[in-house]
């Protein structure tokens, strides 16, 4: 009953004229970057980043959900970019399931399935962390400051170890990362660390700033300097779009794969770092490790089971990484580190005191959740044609205008031209990142958890032992749990990329 | 020399010059005890944990073998040079240059010169395309900036506003 009128409480705010507007707003921008060739990777960073400064000028739970829409839209976006656009091009996250069927003439139902596997995921997994955050925030309230640091290092670690990266570059920039994060004054003395007497940088770097940077900025030069596989759209009449009487049968004995996959992501999206990567991985190794019916398509070859599970297994642990931002205050993954800083914006801090202070903002957040993914799933049953008219843009269009709106939102914050210099600083320093290797997304995390890491520490050390985090055993706990997913987890991710069949 | 990774050799240099530089620096601010930690306790343990790491991703890299060597490739000095340049004069023409005698000149001309500018950075630019691209662009963009958004950014030159 406490559930139904706490939802009804979230429904009536998320429903208001402006959330609506906004919630649709983020899924066409989150389709469109989903779409988006060469932003692919780091779309949700560069779109999240341009959006920041909107995000300030507009209330806590507007900006909330144009950033909620954005953050599932894109996936919706991705998923009919790697139905219609061949391999080479798409996405190492999938199988190729998508694009085989495509290939065969049913480009209809692999949309359509898709998109319902994604938004099934995410009903599912919103439902997961609707329960776990109260359980897990009052856990969290019996947290000291050695558990809390204890958590954010195997945070760090997890997002390194989980990161497509070598694990030793992953370490080091998740290092910088905390380094670049304590440029500014220090809370505790009020001395200006690092800024070397230019007076901007004594707020600090701006994360909207250094995000814009290495994502946006530092991919644009990057994928200019790069010689690209050629795209082949697939050129499919208009009605093989629309899924026929056949496909909606198909799609309805989808039910056990599509549970397998929602469970598998929902789990793995809770782990510390980047578990969303991992769980699509994760479903498409079990997929094809499951025996199959006779006479069916093989796994990768355009069998439909191959693209329902993974699509699944993505959104219900994209949802599922909500939960240790919601419940600890911490963000587990680069992209929800700028819904975190967000969030930070507006003077809302998650974390286990949000359900109990601001009720309306938590269950409007999980209200806004359902609503973008209704409005994600009829977008893009609908809108099918538009999509495949957008995937024929040329690069050497976009790519001024996320420039351009990457300038103008680093100026829009401060109005001040060294943002703006700043961030093509950071651009070039994110393309000498990608020459050379080094995974930007660990370092923009450690920027956003560094000062609140060295406050836990101080905290956690004032008494001068730093054996309180060996003694006490959930802290113990913790950091024995950084060491063991340091040690093992790169191994399984390399077992799962070859029963996946990639690299 | 013979490198056997040379992006892991240039990433290994990198993080210990950024460690130690990070950690020099910090070492001059005031370090504390470990029970009340100064402002230059913390960055200045990153900074050798950087040099540490740094030091073993330097000497793997002059060690084991990779498949490719691990070359680091062309740089694409034609994309950096033009959206460093559009970038740069677009905060300039934002911000003005006092020291130059630069007064600012607003977002429509600022937005004109960084679209066309970073549309040069493509190796297939054409002039008419790019001009037209960037007068689109610069439309929507004010549009969406001063007109939805309702930004407080100037639009035209110092001397236009009234």
């Amino acid at each position: 009953m406490e559930l139904i009128s706490n939802l009804a409480l979230g429904f009536g705010v998320a429903w208001l004229p402006i959330n609506l507007l906004c919630a649709l707003a983020g899924c066409l921008l989150g389709i469109f970057f989903g779409l988006l060739p060469g932003l692919r990777a780091v779309a949700a960073m560069a779109a999240m980043a341009m959006l920041l400064p909107a995000v300030q000028a507009l209330a806590p739970l507007p900006a909330l959900t144009l950033l909620v829409g954005l953050y599932c839209g894109i996936r919706y976006g991705a998923a009919g970019a790697d139905i219609l656009v061949n391999r080479a091009a798409a996405t190492p996250a999938t199988l190729g399931d998508g694009y085989a069927m495509a290939r065969q003439g049913r480009a209809g139902l692999a949309l359509s399935s898709a998109t319902l596997a994604l938004f099934f995921g995410a009903c599912a997994g919103t439902l997961v962390w609707v329960a776990l955050v109260p359980v897990l925030g009052k856990l969290a309230l019996q947290f000291g400051p050695a558990e809390f640091f204890a958590l954010l290092l195997l945070g760090l670690t997890g997002a390194v170890v989980l990161g497509s990266g070598a694990l030793l570059k992953g370490l080091a920039m998740a290092v910088l990362g905390l380094l670049l994060g304590l440029v500014g004054t220090d809370g505790h003395s009020g001395v200006v660390r690092f800024a070397f007497g230019v007076s901007e940088l004594s707020d600090g770097i701006g994360l909207v700033v250094l995000a814009m940077g290495l994502f946006a900025y530092g991919e644009v030069i990057s994928r200019l300097g790069r010689v690209l596989p050629v795209r082949e759209l697939l050129a499919a009449p208009a009605q093989s779009l629309r899924p026929s009487l056949q496909d909606i049968k198909d799609i309805k004995g989808m039910g056990s794969a599509l549970l397998r996959g929602t469970a598998l992501g929902a789990l793995l999206g809770l782990l510390p770092g980047d578990g969303v990567r991992l769980a699509a991985l994760a479903s498409q190794a079990l997929e094809k490790k499951l025996p199959g019916k006779a006479g069916d398509i093989p796994l990768g070859k355009g069998n439909l089971r191959g693209l329902v599970a993974p699509q699944a297994a993505l959104q219900a642990a994209a949802q599922t990484a909500f939960v240790p931002l919601m419940a600890l205050g911490i963000a587990p993954n680069a992209v929800l580190a700028l819904v975190l800083g967000a969030m930070t914006l507006h003077r809302v801090t998650p974390g286990p005191q949000l359900l109990g202070s601001n009720p309306q903002l938590f269950w409007g957040l999980i209200a806004a959740m359902w609503t973008v993914n209704l409005m994600l799933l009829l977008l893009n049953l609908s809108l099918a044609r538009v999509w495949m008219r957008l995937l024929n843009l040329p690069y050497r269009w976009l790519f001024p205008a996320v420039l351009l709106i990457c300038t103008i939102g680093a100026y829009s914050t401060r109005h001040s031209s060294l943002d703006v210099w700043l961030v093509a600083a950071f651009g070039v320093v994110g393309y000498v990142f990608d020459k050379l290797g080094m995974e930007p997304a660990p370092l923009l995390l450690g920027f956003v958890l560094g000062p609140l890491m060295e406050e836990q520490l101080r905290q956690a050390l004032s008494q001068g032992d730093w054996s309180s985090f060996v003694t006490r055993p959930v802290s113990a706990g913790l950091l024995l749990a950084a060491l063991v997913a340091l040690v093992l987890l790169p191994a399984l991710r390399s077992r799962l990329r070859k029963v996946a069949g990639q690299d | 020399m013979n490198l056997k990774n040379q992006k892991d050799f240039f990433a290994g240099l990198l993080f210990m010059a950024l460690g130690v530089g990070f950690a020099w620096r910090a070492s001059r601010y005031s370090l504390g005890q470990t029970a009340s930690m100064g402002p230059g306790y913390f960055p200045l343990l990153l900074g050798a944990v950087l040099t540490l790491l740094g030091g073993i991703l330097f000497f793997k890299a002059l060690v084991f073998e990779t498949e490719d060597g691990g070359r680091i490739g062309a740089w694409a000095w034609r994309a950096l040079c033009f959206i460093a340049l559009a970038n740069g004069l677009f905060g300039a023409l934002m911000g003005g240059l006092p020291w130059l005698g630069l007064q600012p000149m607003g977002l429509v001309i600022a937005s004109l010169v960084l679209t066309l500018l970073a549309a040069k950075a493509s190796t297939d630019f054409r002039w008419k395309e790019g001009l037209a691209l960037a007068l689109v662009l610069t439309l929507l963009g004010c549009i969406a900036c001063i007109v939805l958004l309702k930004l407080q950014i100037p639009a035209w030159p110092f001397f236009a506003t009234v």
